[in-house]
């Protein structure tokens, strides 16, 4: 009686914590969009400016998720032991690019304007990025992987209602196929980028 | 009345050709060594295209972007009017279009925006039309209303200048130039005595580097992150078409991809 006492307590308390730790996507993305505009806007140094929107991406990003998808068709060709390369060096080549591009903004101004739940494991999250001088506003949706509520991770970012990840994995496809379908010359063309 | 002919003609040989590349009859012809991408277009011209490509980006760097960046100096006021005289002049050609696709709705509200703009609006500069509540909708061209009707993409294509396209959306813009687009009317084709092909060629170049000014940030860093430029642009490109045309609003949809449901099973 005790023991299932004990093991009722464990599950309420379980189950509630759960909820209670459930991060809402909106609150992610919004921290997350904060959090980059200090780093963006402070008087740092770029090489720091860098080693903190990178701790953001590992933080807030399915990274090795994003590999998978950006594999696409080759993901059931190659071994396991290509695949532990490959996300290695994704990461690499996925932080470089995500702080390369963000280091040129100043001062993005993103707002969250709503979101949608597609299921239990995907809520979409609607932004816009205000217009500055010379540039449209442009609308940001950014896929949420939601399996785990308490740590939701960004999957893709839709700009404009074109997919970021998707362009990613068709533009991996093109290397492979243009080299014979040869993993190796993915890998290749990521360390070149990567070192570049 | 010659010059419609011969483009008719043209038109005629694009559509064999682009039938001929992704027909594919018996699902085994012609498509064995081109590249399939968002699983419906085929890049059948590939090496010719990354060489257009490889011209149009050295046009872009001496021509395009200085355009570009030179533009973004002017005014705001100055860029927005140019911008709202072109999306004005583009009703003219979205209106058609609206009606071919069966959506009177949008054509009305197209018209009526085309109507207010031109005259209070003072050729389009002032979007007066906004101003009172009628708001402005996509654009539509004759690719898109082709794409409607359950026509395929065709094979892709990079075409000189003008960039990224499909067999039917190049199909579609030559729809404009014998007879769909009203602007190309009056203007080349001199239905008037009012309009010279100056401004036409000058309104489509103007519209090029209007879209550039907008994207400088964006192109620039699709450039500087990419391990494959062409294969991007290709793959933006199509996605972009692809929303256009099913008149895609909501994200979800855009979405849709079965790798990740692939993933998330696993």
């Amino acid at each position: 009686m005790k023991y299932l006492k004990l093991i009722c307590t464990i599950c309420y308390f379980c189950f509630f914590s759960s909820i209670l730790y459930a991060k809402n996507p909106s609150i992610l993305i919004n921290e997350l969009v904060d959090e980059a505009s200090q780093i963006l806007s402070s008087s740092d140094p770029v090489e720091s400016k860098i080693i903190r929107l990178n701790d953001i991406a590992e933080r807030s990003v399915d990274i090795d998720g994003i590999a998978l998808y950006t594999l696409g068709k080759h993901r059931k060709s190659i071994t396991d032991e290509e695949k532990l390369k490959y996300k290695k060096l994704f990461r690499s080549y996925f932080l470089k690019s995500f702080s390369s591009r963000l280091v040129d903004y100043t001062d993005p101004k993103i707002n969250v304007i709503g979101e949608k739940k597609i299921n239990e494991k995907y809520t979409i999250v609607n932004s816009i990025l205000e217009a500055n001088k010379g540039r449209p506003e442009v609308k940001i949706d950014w896929r949420v992987y939601t399996k785990d509520p308490s740590r939701p991770l960004i999957r893709d970012l839709i700009v404009e209602g074109l997919s970021l990840a998707r362009t990613q994995k068709e533009e991996f496809n093109s290397v492979i196929q243009n080299n014979d379908n040869d993993i190796n010359s993915l890998f290749k063309t990521l360390e070149e980028f990567i070192i570049k | 009345m010659n010059k419609k002919i011969t483009m008719l003609i043209m038109l005629i040989i694009i559509s064999i050709v682009g039938s001929k590349s992704f027909a594919g009859s018996d699902g085994n012809l012609n498509l064995k060594d081109s590249k399939k991408i968002e699983n419906e277009v085929s890049d059948c011209f590939e090496k010719l295209n990354r060489g257009i490509f490889a011209f149009n980006q050295g046009l872009d760097k001496v021509l395009f972007k200085p355009l570009a960046k030179g533009y973004r100096v002017l005014p705001q006021p100055v860029r927005m009017g140019t911008s709202n005289v072109l999306t004005n002049i583009s009703n003219v050609v979205t209106i058609p279009n609206n009606i071919l696709q069966g959506d009177i709705k949008k054509a009305g509200v197209n018209s009526l925006r085309l109507v207010i703009n031109t005259t209070f609006g003072i050729f389009g500069i002032f979007d007066v039309a906004s101003y009172y509540g009628i708001k402005k909708l996509e654009k539509e061209d004759y690719g898109q209303t082709l794409g409607s009707w359950g026509v395929g993409e065709g094979c892709y294509i990079v075409l000189p200048v003008l960039g990224p396209s499909t067999v039917r959306d190049s199909f579609g813009s030559a729809i404009n130039l014998i007879g769909g687009d009203a602007w190309y009317n009056i203007t080349v084709d001199k239905d008037t005595q009012y309009f010279s092909e100056a401004d036409y060629y000058l309104s489509r170049i103007t519209e090029g580097v209007d879209f550039r000014a907008k994207n400088l940030e964006s192109f620039d860093s699709l450039e500087s992150s990419s391990i494959d430029l062409y294969a991007s642009v290709r793959s933006l490109y199509l996605q972009d078409r692809k929303r256009k045309i099913g008149n895609i609003d909501q994200t979800t949809e855009t979405l849709s991809d079965d790798d990740w449901e692939e993933l998330d099973t696993k």
